[in-house]
């Protein structure tokens, strides 16, 4: 494999798992504008720990996404107090807040930068990812995943049938920060790198949107939609500007036409679909 | 000087109050968060400079950039708002900001990404009282923002179209039935709210004298902010969050240091939206798209 490609790899891995953490949440009905935040908390943990604290790679990195799930932990109980679009913007609020500290966190280079030591290569990237995207996917059969679902559909009806509500959004909203927090180290590890202007309104946007057109409704969605949007800029070859229009072309398109996202549960495969209904 | 800053973060706030009336009109009729809103104020500044930078007269440069900004918020009524009015309450969402990212990148390839140098259209005109120092930009923009707002005020509250947008906004079934044609209302809607918005960006040039592909990143979210605090939906709730936005902002850099302006003004939005997610004005959302 070139270089060339081993680097669109590691850059369609780090897609997919923000794609996921924004997946996660989505799926019981909560939108997080705010993902990059997370990513944020992630990426500059696991650099401060290799860096100052000498840690391993794998603790760091670790300790990333861990970080990431403690502050999400903390904001969410107010947080979600909030619903709807105003979640929506709670999120986007406190994804700005976060990296706006990190822009003037003088310990960590604030906006000029931040170095980082350890390094890690495209292998260990692309292995995490195989392993959390294994992990969403053993969830989606679980029936937490169906929990989110009917909250998502009704959360008063989901309430009355005895789910705990709230200990599931604020455990779908951890986990889908703790999954950028760890694409957040990795990013950070693998580029030897850190700024905080890499983690702006438009890193959630974009990472959103990937979810957004891969479709909601199953976990293959955001898996799509992230290689999507990924591959076909660079197939298409186009310049940096023409890649983000032709994106947001795309979108505009997809909206109108399919606005549940590429794959909706009605491309369920067939035999799944034949079994739902033997079951009485 | 306190009370310099004060009146910097009004005429600062005025714009900022713009983009919020924009965005809160969108979303208390339609029910829409349309977040193309800081790209059609960046078409306001950007198409207005385009047109001084080939010579043509002020008045036409605005006229142009305002109806510019009014062509895409139809093409976003169009497009946007009204194939996902039945879909999935993200999907709207999705579609405008879409179309933010489009704009930006199209004006990015056309005129790239650097600060562009605004002409001063207006003398360099400063009116002084006792110690504060007036520009005639910023009197120039606090005038014309009041006045937009004023007349969109008067225009919902005495006229028979504002009546019919008031009826749309109360509950939208009952106004089709009661023969409102909501087919030709709502993009009158989307219009108005596009010439607020760019109305803010030529104000915005006017002011700092220099525009860019993305001046409207910082503003347009800004302007959200604005509405939330103001509380959604609510015109002069959206006035208030406008001006203190502004003048959060401004006495954060007097007194803070501008670096952390960011962290103030989105603080304030969410505590707030914690605290008082209804806003300052607003009342308690009975219903909500999303």
């Amino acid at each position: 494999m070139t270089a060339y490609q081993t680097g669109l790899l590691v850059i369609l891995a780090l897609n997919v798992l923000g794609a996921f953490a924004v997946y996660l949440p989505l799926s019981a009905g909560q939108l997080n504008l705010g993902i990059a935040g997370f990513m944020a908390v992630g990426a500059y943990a696991a650099a401060w720990l290799g860096n100052e604290q000498g840690w391993g790679a794998t603790a760091a990195i670790a300790a990333g996404g861990g970080a990431a799930a403690l502050v999400a932990c903390a904001v969410a109980v107010p947080i979600l107090r909030t619903h709807g679009i105003y979640l929506a913007l709670a999120t986007f609020a406190l994804g700005q807040v976060i990296t706006a500290v990190f822009l003037n966190l003088e310990p960590v280079g604030a906006a000029a930068g931040y170095p980082v030591t350890e390094h890690i290569g495209p292998a260990a990237v692309l292995l995490t990812t195989l392993g959390v995207a294994a992990l969403v996917l053993l969830l989606s059969c679980t029936r937490f995943a169906l929990c989110l679902t009917a909250i998502r559909s009704d959360a008063v009806v989901a309430d009355l049938m005895g789910m705990p509500v709230r200990a599931l959004k604020v455990a779908a909203f951890t986990l889908g920060a703790a999954i950028a927090g760890l694409s957040g180290g990795l990013y950070a590890l693998h580029y030897n790198y850190v700024e905080a202007q890499h983690f702006g309104v438009m890193l959630s946007t974009y990472t959103v949107l990937y979810v957004l057109l891969g479709g909601t409704r199953s976990v293959w969605g955001p898996i799509l939609g992230a290689a999507f949007f990924t591959l076909i800029p660079e197939l298409l070859r186009a310049s940096a500007g023409w890649r983000y229009a032709i994106f947001a072309l795309l979108v505009i398109l997809f909206m109108a036409w399919r606005p549940a996202g590429l794959l909706t549960g009605g491309l369920r495969l067939p035999w799944r679909r034949r079994a739902a209904e033997e079951t009485p | 000087m306190i009370a310099q800053q004060l009146v910097n973060g009004v005429m600062l706030g005025a714009i900022y109050m713009l983009v919020a009336v924009a965005f809160t009109l969108a979303i208390g009729i339609l029910n829409f968060l349309n977040f193309s809103i800081p790209g059609l104020f960046m078409v306001g500044g950007m198409v207005t400079w385009a047109l001084l930078a080939q010579g043509w007269h002020w008045s036409i440069a605005v006229g142009a950039a305002l109806l510019a900004a009014a062509f895409v918020a139809l093409l976003v009524e169009r497009l946007s708002y009204r194939p996902s009015r039945d879909a999935d309450p993200e999907v709207p969402l999705a579609s405008a900001l879409g179309f933010l990212i489009l704009l930006e990148n199209l004006f990015v390839i056309r005129y790239g990404s650097d600060q562009l140098s605004f002409p001063a259209l207006l003398p360099d005109f400063n009116w002084r009282l006792g110690g504060l120092v007036i520009g005639g930009a910023q009197l120039v923009s606090l005038a014309v923002a009041v006045a937009l707002v004023l007349w969109l005020s008067v225009l919902l509250r005495r006229t028979n179209t504002g009546r019919r947008i008031r009826a749309v906004a109360e509950s939208r079934e009952t106004a089709v039935i009661l023969g409102v044609d909501v087919g030709r209302l709502v993009p009158q809607v989307f219009v108005s709210s596009a010439v607020f918005t760019a109305a803010g960006g030529v104000l915005f040039a006017l002011n700092y004298l220099q525009v860019s592909a993305t001046m409207g990143e910082g503003v347009g979210f800004k302007g959200v902010a604005a509405m939330i605090i103001g509380g959604m939906g609510s015109i002069w709730g959206a006035i208030l969050g406008g001006l203190l936005i502004g003048l959060a902002e401004v006495l954060t850099i007097g007194f803070l240091g501008a670096d952390l302006v960011d962290i103030a003004v989105y603080g304030l939005l969410l505590a707030l939206l914690i605290l008082r997610p209804e806003g300052l004005l607003g009342r308690p959302a009975a219903r909500e798209k999303l």
